[in-house]
C-alpha cells in the first residue's frame, strides 16, 4: 500500500458514535486508490463504529473512554509517529470532508508544515452566521497575523500535517475545548511550523447529528476567545525531528 | 479548662485517624503530610487557647476567631489547589495510558490476525519434534 511517491500518508478519522457514516467515508477514502492508510480512532463510541470501520477496511484504535476530538487526534498522531508516517490528514467520519479533496490539502504540505482545508476560501457554499461567524472571523484575523499568511478558516478540522506538525502536536497536548484546532495551531505557529490553507468545498453531513447546536453559538464565541488567549500565553514546544528529511 | 478539652480531643482524634490511615496505606504520605500539619496546629491551638488570642493581638486582628477562620480558609484553599494539581497529573497519565492501550490493542489484534493467516504453522512444526522426541528416549 505504498503511494506512487513512496510517501506514507495516514488518514486519521476521529469518530464518536458515527456508525451510520464512518463505513461509507472509509470506503470512499480507500476507493481513491491513492494508497492512504486509514486509521479510525473510535473515541469510546457506544455504537458499532469500531466494527463498521474495521469491516470497511480501516485500522481501528479503540480508546477505552471518550476523550474528545483533541484526545482522539492525539492518539492518532501518536500512532502515526510510532509507525513512522510521513504525513497525516484529519478527515471527519461524518463525510463532511470530501475525500476527493484529500490530495489537494496534502499538496499544501509541499510548502508548509500544516495545511488547512479552508471552507470559505471562494470554494463551496458553506456558511455560518451570528456569533459563531464573528468568532471565526476574529480567530482567522488573529491567527493570520501570527502565521504571517492569510487564513480564513482556522477552526477547520480538515487539516494535514507533516512530521514536524506531528511532533509538535505530541509535545503540546491542547486544552479541552477548541484545543484541537485553535490551541494546537497557535502553539504550532509559535514553535516555528509554517501554515498554509487550501480552499475546499464542504459537503452536508451524510448522517448523524451535528455536535454543535446553534444555541451554543454565543458560548462558542466566548470560549474561542478564551482558548485563543490561553494559547497565546503558552510556551513554544521543542520539536525533535531531524530537519531537511521532510 | 472545660472549654478547651473538647477541641483538644477532637484534634487528637483527627490526627490519630490520619496516622492510622497512613499506617494502613489508605492515604499516601504526601496527602497525609498536609492533614498532619493541620491536625498538629489544631492540637496546639486547642491546648493553648491563649496563643490564638496573643497572635491575633500581634497581627492586629480584633476578634481571635477571625484569625482562625482566615487560617481555615487559606488551608482549605491550599488543599483544593493541591488536589486539582494532582488530578491534572493523574488525568494526563490516564490519557497517555489510554492512548498506549489503544495502540497496543490494535497492534495485538493485527498480530493475531496475521498469525491466523499463516497456514497452520503449529501442527506441522510441532509434529516432527513430537515424532523425533521419542526416538532418543527409546534408545
Amino acid at each position: 500500500m505504498l503511494s506512487p511517491e513512496t510517501r506514507r500518508v495516514l488518514v486519521i478519522m476521529p469518530a464518536w458514535n458515527e456508525g451510520e457514516t464512518v463505513g461509507d467515508t472509509v470506503d470512499e477514502v480507500i476507493n481513491l486508490n491513492e494508497g492512504y492508510d486509514v486509521l479510525v480512532v473510535d473515541d469510546g463510541s457506544k455504537d458499532a463504529t469500531a466494527a463498521v470501520a474495521a469491516a470497511a477496511g480501516a485500522t481501528v484504535l479503540r480508546l477505552p473512554f471518550n476523550m474528545g476530538v483533541g484526545g482522539a487526534m492525539r492518539a492518532g498522531f501518536k500512532y502515526a509517529d510510532r509507525y513512522n508516517y510521513d504525513a497525516v490528514i484529519q478527515v471527519d467520519a461524518d463525510g463532511q470532508h470530501d475525500p476527493r479533496e484529500i490530495a489537494s490539502v496534502l499538496e499544501g504540505l509541499t510548502t508548509a508544515d500544516i495545511s488547512i482545508g479552508a471552507r470559505f476560501a471562494s470554494k463551496g457554499d458553506y456558511k455560518v452566521s451570528g456569533p459563531r461567524h464573528w468568532a471565526m472571523v476574529f480567530l482567522a484575523a488573529v491567527i493570520s497575523r501570527l502565521a504571517r499568511t492569510k487564513l480564513t478558516d482556522v477552526t477547520s478540522g480538515f487539516r494535514a500535517g507533516n512530521k514536524r506538525a506531528i511532533a509538535q502536536y505530541l509535545d503540546h497536548y491542547p486544552a479541552e475545548y477548541l484545543g484541537d484546532t485553535i490551541d494546537s495551531l497557535v502553539v504550532a505557529i509559535k514553535s516555528g511550523c509554517k501554515v498554509t490553507q487550501i480552499p475546499v468545498a464542504m459537503r452536508p453531513r451524510q448522517g448523524g447529528t451535528p455536535s454543535h447546536n446553534p444555541a451554543k453559538s454565543a458560548i462558542y464565541l466566548l470560549r474561542s476567545v478564551f482558548a485563543l488567549l490561553f494559547a497565546l500565553t503558552r510556551s513554544r514546544s521543542k520539536i525533535a525531528v531531524q530537519e531537511g528529511i521532510a | 479548662m472545660g472549654n478547651t478539652l473538647a477541641p483538644f480531643i477532637f484534634a487528637l482524634v483527627m490526627v490519630a485517624i490520619v496516622l492510622e490511615l497512613v499506617r494502613r496505606k489508605v492515604f499516601r504520605e504526601k496527602y497525609a503530610a498536609l492533614w498532619l500539619v493541620i491536625g498538629a496546629s489544631a492540637l496546639v491551638l486547642a491546648g493553648w487557647p491563649d496563643l490564638l488570642a496573643g497572635v491575633s493581638k500581634l497581627l492586629g486582628i480584633q476578634v481571635a476567631s477571625n484569625l482562625l477562620f482566615a487560617l481555615c480558609i487559606v488551608l482549605l484553599l491550599g488543599v483544593c489547589l493541591h488536589l486539582s494539581w494532582e488530578l491534572s497529573v493523574v488525568e494526563d497519565e490516564n490519557r497517555t495510558l489510554a492512548e498506549e492501550v489503544a495502540i497496543l490493542r490494535t497492534a495485538v489484534e493485527q498480530l493475531e490476525s496475521d498469525f491466523r493467516r499463516i497456514p497452520q504453522p503449529t501442527p506441522q512444526a510441532a509434529k516432527p519434534q513430537l515424532q523425533s522426541a521419542p526416538g532418543p528416549c527409546e534408545d
